[in-house]
């Protein structure tokens, strides 16, 4: 087991009929992700990394290719990796301590059991005086550390996350970046980390994917090899500069594929 | 020196030549905020009594003195004395009894069925494509054109009242509950299917506590609803209630016992409605939306 990759995508692509015709969202990709690592995918609007995500956590039936966990087949199945949206989709009608436990509550966990599971690590994770409160009076850092609290108390290894900082605003953000890096080492899970910010890509990874867009595929791998534990100054360092101005290049090449390009070309790359 | 002086021009031209308040540069109107000033509320109550006690001592007066015809519009004396025979002697009781309870089990039949039926869309969306015409068919037709034929099917004792109560709430909440239904975010079935839910668990716990404040929302114009169908359901065929009584004293022309069931009516209209509306507001404050 130790010699398989935790993931593996195995050329996986996904083209969608749409009226206009078939339209390939993903080329076929393949990467694979080791044990206990924190990989990011980092591209332009529509290049996939969603439908990967997606693929990833068995909410869609890629055209071609297999999805391996652990070296077992997982295309298509749910309920094996923690997966994060966009939204915090806390449920409004459950304090935070209930919204906490809702994967394992699915899982068929008695509700005490993880009530007195969750309690502690929402005390120790900045959540402390507002277990019992309900999301609505959270504000947006806050809701983000309830809904990534949710995802890692599903108690799987694989963790994906989709933009989970992308509506928070830059204070906010580096407080939580810093907040996942400590829950990271706490919990030792593999991470897919997306988003749009080329400078949280490379802070917080060992290894970031750079994505292109029509069709959707991965067009370099870059690994991070700054020290850990990492500071905010990291990000002054040569070799981050060095890593950053390769994703800018990728990205800003990529980002105008020339004149066919017609739709989806509104938003920015970082 | 000629700007010190100014001040003292201006205002010397403001008091003069523009007493009626207006911008002495630029000419426009001066104008305040408008402020309403709000009536204590003891005020207020006496007004509205005030109102009450007047119209209906005009009534009287009318009646009494001959403007207005008192066989056909009665006058307030004579309602009274109706009212209390009503009370002591008449059937006030059963009737209301009556009304009452084919109100409330129609509400409740409707409202659950309704809520149920609507929440049962979001199983199938194939099922809720066949049956959607049918259901718009439903609602548009007048059902409460069809009270004969029900009266007919179900008879002249209770349950045809509570029939037409529960067609014409039955309808309001399963196409809101459906409304609530098609809101329903993705994201949050996605969410559920990521941590392995069934489609039982993402049903309970998802799907019905999003629809509930669309279910609560209807439960006050159901009422009304339920009891417009009761009354309906004793106008056309009934041995007992309000509907009945209204309908039984207007063929005998005894006005009184008209104003006297309605004003019964009323009441009843009045306590349900405030009822519903506070459970409303208890199960809204339930589900913290």
């Amino acid at each position: 087991m130790s010699s398989a990759p935790k993931l593996r995508i195995d050329n996986v692509s996904m083209t969608f009929k749409t009226p206009a015709g078939a339209f390939q969202a993903l080329a076929p990709v393949t990467l694979a992700i080791p044990q206990g690592r924190f990989v990011s995918l980092i591209g332009p609007s529509g290049c996939g990394k969603s439908t990967i995500f997606n693929i990833v956590a068995g909410l869609l039936e890629p055209t071609a290719g297999r999805v391996l966990i652990d070296g077992v087949e997982a295309t298509g199945t749910i309920g094996r990796v923690g997966y994060m949206l966009q939204k915090d989709l806390l449920l409004p009608w459950r304090s935070v301590l209930d919204n906490v436990i809702l994967g394992m509550e699915i899982q068929g966990v008695p509700l005490r059991k993880a009530r007195d599971r969750a309690l502690p690590l929402l005390q120790r994770y900045g959540l402390s005086g507002f277990e019992h409160l309900y999301p609505n009076s959270l504000s947006g850092g806050m809701r983000q550390r309830a809904a990534l609290l949710r995802t890692l108390l599903f108690d799987t290894d694989l963790i994906l996350l989709d933009e989970p900082f992308g509506a928070l605003d830059a204070q906010t953000k580096l407080q939580m970046q810093e907040w996942l890096m400590q829950l990271w080492g706490d919990f030792g899970k593999t991470v897919v980390f997306v988003t749009h910010d080329i400078d949280e890509a490379i802070f917080l990874s060992d290894e970031v994917h750079v994505m292109a867009t029509r069709p959707g595929r991965v067009v370099e791998t870059i690994p991070v090899s700054i020290e850990r534990p990492r500071r905010r100054t990291s990000v002054l360092t040569p070799e981050f500069l060095a890593t950053k101005e390769r994703c800018l290049e990728l990205l800003t090449t990529g980002a105008f594929p020339g004149p066919s390009s017609r739709r989806h070309d509104r938003r920015e790359v970082a | 020196m000629s700007v010190q002086d100014t001040p003292a021009v201006v205002a010397t031209d403001l008091g003069l030549s523009h007493p009626a308040g207006a911008d002495a540069s630029s000419g426009r109107p001066v104008r305040r905020l408008p402020v309403q000033r709000e009536w204590p509320g003891w005020a207020i109550l006496a007004a509205q009594i005030g109102i009450l006690v007047g119209v209906i001592g005009l009534w009287e007066t009318a009646a009494t003195r001959g403007w207005i015809d008192a066989f056909f519009w009665s006058q307030p004396s004579s309602i009274f004395h109706t009212l209390t025979i009503f009370f002591t002697a008449g059937d006030a009781w059963t009737d209301i009894g009556f009304t009452f309870r084919s109100t409330i089990f129609g509400f409740l039949l409707g409202t659950a069925a309704g809520s149920l039926f609507g929440l049962s869309f979001w199983w199938s969306r194939n099922y809720a494509a066949i049956l959607h015409p049918y259901i718009i068919c439903f609602e548009s037709i007048p059902k409460l054109a069809l009270a004969p034929l029900v009266i007919l099917v179900f008879g002249l004792g209770l349950a045809s009242k509570v029939a037409i109560a529960t067609a014409l709430t039955l309808v309001v909440s399963t196409l809101t509950t459906y409304a609530g239904v098609k809101a329903l975010d993705q994201d949050g079935e996605r969410l559920f299917y990521s941590l392995g839910a069934s489609r039982l668990q993402v049903f309970c716990k998802l799907v019905v506590p999003s629809c509930l404040p669309w279910i609560i929302s209807v439960l006050r114009v159901n009422i009304g609803l339920a009891l417009t169908g009761a009354i309906v359901g004793e106008f056309i065929a009934s041995q007992h209630g309000l509907g009945r009584a209204i309908l039984y004293a207007g063929q005998t022309y005894d006005i009184a016992l008209v104003w006297v069931a309605v004003l019964a009516l009323s009441t009843l209209a009045v306590i349900m409605y405030a009822t519903v509306s506070w459970l409303e507001r208890v199960l809204r404050k339930g589900v913290r939306q």
